[in-house]
Formats: structure tokens, sequence, C-alpha cells
């Protein structure tokens, strides 16, 4: 896995907001965040894998267009890189303890850019099942209803 | 003995001719009988699946994970450079300029044809639209789509992006597409039954050669591609993977 990297002010996009996440693992890096956000493009998919651990092994050119990282950024990089200060912990405890027990997961997500911009998406992650073992994990995202994203904008601050 | 050879039934009319020579070619090149069996309808060819009577297939990316992990079929090659991407459109004088100002209880006219469907209800989705808000109208083919969206008998269409991009200039100019897919990830592929795994080495290896031969090149331009590229198992289970993601 890659060495986590604090953000940095240089790739910014405007004014930020600083804040400092910790994940899962225990590792914890500064996180950069502006108010701007960029439009999920029409007709595409996000398309990711990683391993059983969350790291990434495979990114399509949409990841890397709406992410803002390079594809060398992205792969072998926990996915955790994406997670918007915004995002409740508490839906990606429920991803992992969904996905662990071999089911498919749903849900709208907040991400966040390179540049400190945010994305919303409709992501789907699903265990790659092979010879009855999970071998890793494959995340499509697409482009959310506004409605659902409103109603996420509401919800979400109350699960912190 | 006679193989089956079955090609998904959402082939473009115009190229049915194109996998009679391409049926003619297997023969030639095997020097086995394989009986080209045409489908109309897709609840057809997947009883003719399930009663083990297809041996070859071009198979829909929907459909393909079915045919690998249930019925075990293995995938041999894909076309080149040709995904499967869907269309939205609407009639040109249709009021809505994008997906999000469609209504509930809109009228979609769609064909059988289930990955183009599938691609199309996720386009829908922006929209707060899912199968159950709108309205479905089973077509037979594309041609009928166009017509119920120019009569006004439909809202909007879901188009395979080929069969759009094939209809008449007089059709199209009729027309006006909403949103175009651009997944790039899933395709139909060519598979064969595990009862045929033997063979597989061979028959993989003639197929990748075929634009080497004049008449090999000429039945892969009749069906609208120029070569196969091989395609492993791992890659097959990531497209179908892709597929399971979106069926939700």
């Amino acid at each position: 896995m890659k060495e986590l990297k604090d953000m940095r002010p240089e790739d910014m996009r405007g004014d930020y907001q600083e804040t400092v996440l910790t994940y899962a693992d225990n590792r914890a890096r500064r996180v950069l965040y502006t108010q701007e956000e960029i439009p999920y493009p029409e007709g595409r998919l996000i398309v990711s894998t990683t391993d059983v651990t969350g790291i990434i092994t495979h990114v399509n050119q949409s990841f890397v267009d709406m992410s803002g990282f390079s594809t060398e950024e992205l792969m072998d990089a926990p996915h955790y890189i994406l997670r918007h200060p915004d995002m409740p912990p508490a839906a990606f405890k429920d991803l992992w303890d969904t996905i662990e027990q071999g089911k498919k997961w749903f849900g709208y997500v907040k991400n966040l850019r390179k540049d400190g911009a945010y994305y919303w998406v409709y992501a789907t992650v699903i265990p790659n099942v092979r010879d009855g073992q999970i071998v890793s994990y494959t995340s499509v995202r697409r482009k959310p209803s506004r409605t659902k994203v409103h109603e996420c904008e509401t919800f979400y601050p109350t699960l912190f | 003995m006679s193989y089956k050879l079955s090609v998904s039934p959402d082939y473009n009319p115009e190229q049915l001719s194109g996998w009679f020579i391409f049926n003619t070619w297997l023969q030639k090149t095997f020097g086995q009988a394989v009986h080209f069996d045409v489908y109309d309808d897709f609840s057809g060819q997947r009883q003719a699946i399930n009663d083990n009577k297809i041996d070859l297939i071009y198979a829909n990316p929907y459909d393909a994970g079915v045919l690998m992990r249930e019925k075990n079929f293995v995938p041999l090659v894909c076309p080149h450079k040709k995904t499967d991407e869907a269309l939205i459109a609407v009639a040109n004088k249709h009021l809505a300029q994008n997906v999000e100002e469609l209504d509930m209880g809109c009228r979609v006219a769609y064909t059988q044809d289930p990955s183009v469907q599938m691609m199309g209800m996720i386009m829908l989705e922006p929209a707060d639209l899912n199968k159950n808000d709108v309205r479905p109208i089973l077509c037979e083919n594309y041609i009928l789509i166009a017509k119920n969206l120019i009569k006004g008998q439909a809202d909007v269409g879901f188009f395979l992006t080929e069969a759009y991009d094939h209809l008449s200039n007089l059709v199209r100019k009729q027309l006006r597409p909403l949103v175009r897919s651009q997944i790039f990830i899933i395709h139909h592929t060519l598979m064969i039954h595990p009862d045929m795994l033997a063979k597989m080495p061979n028959l993989q290896q003639a197929l990748l050669e075929m634009p080497k031969q004049t008449t090999g090149l000429d039945a892969l331009h009749n069906l609208g591609f120029d070569c196969w590229d091989a395609i492993g198992q791992e890659e097959m289970e990531f497209m179908i993977d892709v597929v399971d993601t979106l069926r939700s």
C-alpha cells in the first residue's frame, strides 16, 4: 500500500477548509476541501476494483477524470482517499459489513477530489467471488438522482 | 454430429446474412457441420440454452453472466473495439431537453434486449424514474421504437447506440438523443459450451486469424467489425461483475 499523504494547498481550487480524517485502519491524514461541486458526467460509469482490504487494483478512465488523480496515484492507494469529511463513517461501516458478508451494497456517496471539490454518485459495490471465496470488490458509480442527493445532504449530518 | 450456433436476438437484422456467412466459414474451417439457429426472441433462446441445444453462442453481456456462471460456458473472443452502448432518444418536437425533465408516468419504448433495457433504466435514474414509474411500451425492433416516438405514442425510446446510428437519416432527423452511455466495458462475447472445451484452443486461434484470409475478413466485415480479440476467464468475470452491479 502507498504512503498516505496529506492533501496539499497548492492542489486546491479556491478557498478551502481543513480537517483531519482518521480511517478504520487508524491511519490519519490532513484533508482539504472546497464547496465546489463537479457535475457527474452524462452516461458515464466510474469503475474501480479493490483487493479485500480496500486497496485499489483497477480504475477506469472515468474514475481518473472525475477524481482528479492520475492512474498512478490511484493504483495501490486505499479507496478511502476519496472519502469526503461530510460522509458519516457509519455509511462506510455499513458498506464493509455488507460486502464482507458477500452481499451487494448500494448508496449515495459524496466523493472528495484531489483538488478539494466534490461529486455525488450512486454507488454499488459487489464482492467478486471466485471458487466460493471473496477475492476482491468491484465498485460502479453512476449519476445520482438530485432528489436523493438532497435527502442525503439533510440526513447524513445526523449520522455523526 | 452437428453443432448449434446461435446469436443473441438483439442482432442487427442487416447483419443476419453476415452470421450465415460466418457459419459457412466456421463449417469450412473445421470440416464439421454447424447449424445456425436464429431465435426471434430472448425467451426462446433461453429455453434452448436450458435444454442444452446451443454449443456456440454470440451472447449479449446480460446473458453472458448466466451462461458462464450457471451453464459453465467458456468465453472465446469478443469483437475488437466494439462495446455495447445505449442511448435514450425523444422525438425532435418533445419538450424534454435532458433526462431530468422527464416525469413520472412517462412512456418508454424499448425492445426485449436486456442489456439495453438495463442501461436505459440506469440513465433514467437521475430523473427519479425506475421501472415502476414509467409506462412501458414493448416494441419488436428499433424501427418501431422510432415510429412510436415520431407518432407521439412514446415519450422516450431506449436504443442500442449502434442500432440508432444505423437508422435512416430521414428517421434520425425526427429524433433527438437525450443521453448516450459511455461505459466502454460491456460487450458481446462468442462463448462455447463446456462440452466443446477440447476444441477451444484451435477454434480461438482460427477466429483470431480470420482477418488473415480474404474470406475470413469479408465474413467479419459483414458482422460489422474487423477482427476478434481473445478474452480470458478473468476479463469476462470482471465484465459480468460490472453488469451485476448494474442490475440493482
